[in-house]
């Protein structure tokens, strides 16, 4: 894992104090809210339904034991108690003070944490592979890629005050984990024929009011201009993005209105410029940073074996284990969407249970997944059941991973003030008709995503089966949408027809398993036997 | 009836304009009629509450419910977790939200 040096360390302890200062004179009444608003936002303090919400970052979802230790201890001692991963692969705390908010950053910046660049109109935190470094697929763990990134965006004083957030991932892999292409930027680390690694980029994907998935615009860019040339995206962007309507404000908008190609030439004519004017770190800042990122200490001449008598075990490793690079090793990912449960929240001991974990089992390592999941990626198979019975003790062994009820699900209307519906009761409802292990294995792959307003934090338009909370004459309600994907078949999900209540939804959904299961052939996912059989089916099942 | 919501400044608590104050319960709210913005103008200034904003509400015979369902939410408290809302060990209370 990556660690702060010098300069890490005081730009954030710089920046811990700065915001104390700010939050001093705005209590003193120095600051109106008006003149305070930016600076709590570039420090992720928002203003939710309720309260103060905290965002706290975790580049490209990774985090060391003590990180997360931490992090439980916050919700214990600055929250409620809990803590809800996001699908940025980032944290947020739901019942903050204002007075404490210096102080949790503090604690976050002495485990090498902050809240910068959660909100705003900046480059938002990183994301990436929730796999990465112990996928067998990946060619190359794209994290130190993503931590130069990091690095070069971080107060990048050209684009603090762009003319709207801006969404960068980078992934490693043929089979896309991280829902590369719907970002303002997608990169993906390829090898080229002479053998050497580079950075394929995408540009204008994302979600949101006008779903855009990002066309290629570059099929090679070299690691010694890998900034250069995200510098020139950016730069085209920063200069023609529209600045008068927030609504048309995202690249994405640009990308389209431009065109792929004049956006593309605009750009190369920019990263010529560029070259000319050498901007890239030296490379060997670049191996410094992969120095950190090497692999742990894996023990080689393992077995792969593993006792599968006890058979809730056995489903779980069936359904949420993935294939290690290493052998003898797996990846473990600890869902966060128990039956009836929230998605993605976590108590504090949770939290604590899971660090506790990562420490012991897994090379001091968790991530955070865009699903809203914790990931284990290291433990070895003779440890497994171990991991297992502490997770089931504590509630965090469900085994539903990718299935119906591992839905992501925004905070919506039960907490956020831009939501029309809520998303969590519909989750929950959806987790308990979908419960029971039979009807998940009967269903199989089926990635349900729920967001409670148009702004799609919670991904329904690349859902197999997407929901969208809107507010019909003050009455909550809820449109369907089938065939979304965000992996290497990214595709866009459509609208079947009229609005359901939050019953009415369910109900729908049910109705729709039933078609996939009455015309599924082989081994076909929910979403394979939509695009084979297109809507009509699903339409005349559902409304009749 | 028209009532004030805003927030707390230092907790970030959701409170109501009771005529002379601020309250956590809304049911101590009161009628602003058409001085929202006067008296918002006026609280903000003083600090103590910000991003304050006129609602409609009704009076009913369980006390002062906000005409909308987020307005609903935001004085109860999350739907999903009633040990986090205003009446944690009520169950019913979710049909006055709903």
């Amino acid at each position: 894992m990556y660690k702060y040096d010098e300069y890490d360390q005081q730009m954030v302890d710089v920046r811990v104090e700065e915001f104390r200062d700010q939050v001093r004179r705005r209590v003193s009444g120095e600051l109106t809210e008006d003149q305070f608003k930016p600076l709590r936002l570039q420090n992720g303090l928002y203003l939710q339904l309720h309260a103060y919400m905290l965002r706290v970052a975790v580049p490209y979802g990774t985090l060391s034991g003590a990180q997360m230790h931490l992090l439980g201890d916050i919700a214990d001692k600055y929250d409620r108690g809990y803590g809800h991963f996001t699908t940025r692969q980032n944290i947020q705390y739901n019942w903050i003070k204002l007075e404490e908010t210096p102080d949790i950053l503090a604690e976050l910046a002495k485990v090498e944490m902050h809240a910068i660049q959660t909100s705003g109109n900046c480059i938002r935190n990183i994301s990436s592979d929730q796999f990465a470094g112990a996928a067998a697929d990946e060619i190359i763990d794209p994290r130190p890629y993503a931590e130069l990134l990091r690095q070069w965006s971080s107060f990048h004083p050209e684009f603090l005050v762009l003319p709207r957030k801006f969404k960068i991932c980078v992934i490693a892999s043929e089979t896309d984990r991280a829902a590369m292409r719907l970002h303002d930027i997608g990169i993906k680390m390829v090898r080229n024929d002479a053998g050497e690694i580079g950075a394929q980029f995408y540009a204008g994907g994302g979600m949101g009011r006008t779903p855009m998935i990002a066309p290629l615009i570059r099929e090679f860019v070299p690691l010694d201009q890998l900034i250069t040339f995200s510098e020139a995206c950016l730069r085209v962007y920063n200069r023609y993005g529209r600045r008068d309507n927030k609504y048309k404000a995202r690249i994405k908008i640009l990308v389209h209105e431009l065109g792929r190609d004049e956006y593309v030439r605009q750009v190369e004519e920019e990263f010529a410029h560029l070259l000319t004017q050498p901007i890239e770190p030296p490379l060997a800042e670049l191996e410094r940073i992969k120095a950190h990122f090497v692999d742990p200490a894996f023990e080689t001449g393992l077995s792969n074996d593993l006792d599968l008598t006890d058979p809730d075990f056995r489903l779980w490793v069936e359904r949420n284990t993935t294939a290690h690079k290493v052998p003898g090793y797996v990846i473990a990912t600890i869902s966060l969407k128990p039956v009836g449960g929230i998605p993605g929240d976590a108590s504090a001991d949770q939290i604590r249970l899971m660090a506790k974990l990562g420490t012991e089992y897994s090379f001091d390592e968790l991530r955070v997944t865009h699903a809203q999941n914790i990931v284990l990626p290291h433990v070895k198979k003779a440890d497994l059941y171990t991991v297992w019975q502490a997770l089931d003790e504590a509630g965090l062994a469900t085994a539903n991973l990718d299935t119906v009820g591992d839905i992501i699900a925004c905070p919506g209307l039960d907490y956020c003030s831009l939501a029309n519906a809520r998303s969590i009761p519909v989750a929950q409802k959806i987790s308990e008709r979908f419960g029971s292990a039979q009807k998940q294995a009967e269903i199989g792959e089926l990635k349900l995503k729920i967001s409670g307003c148009i702004n799609a934090c919670g991904h329904h338009h690349a859902g197999h089966i997407g929901i969208l909370g809107v507010d019909k004459k003050g009455l909550e309600n809820y449109q369907l949408l089938f065939g979304g994907s965000e992996g290497a078949d990214t595709s866009l999900a459509k609208i079947i027809g009229p609005g359901f209540t939050e019953d009415g939804v369910v109900d729908a959904i049910e109705k729709a398993t039933q078609v996939y299961l009455a015309n599924k052939q082989g081994e076909e996912r929910f979403l394979d036997t939509y695009r084979r059989i297109g809507m009509d089916p699903f339409k005349e099942a559902i409304y009749g | 009836m028209k009532i004030l919501t805003g927030n707390d400044l230092k907790s970030g608590a959701v409170v109501w304009w009771t005529g002379h104050g601020w309250s956590l319960d809304v049911n101590d709210s009161a009628d602003v009629g058409d001085n929202g913005a006067a008296i918002i103008a006026r609280e903000e200034g003083v600090q103590n509450v910000f991003a304050a904003y006129v609602v409609d509400g009704e009076k009913t015979d369980e006390g002062v419910r906000p005409a909308h369902i987020k307005e609903r939410i935001r004085a109860f408290g999350p739907t999903v977790r009633l040990d986090l809302t205003l009446k944690p060990s009520d169950p019913a209370a979710l049909n006055w939200v709903i």
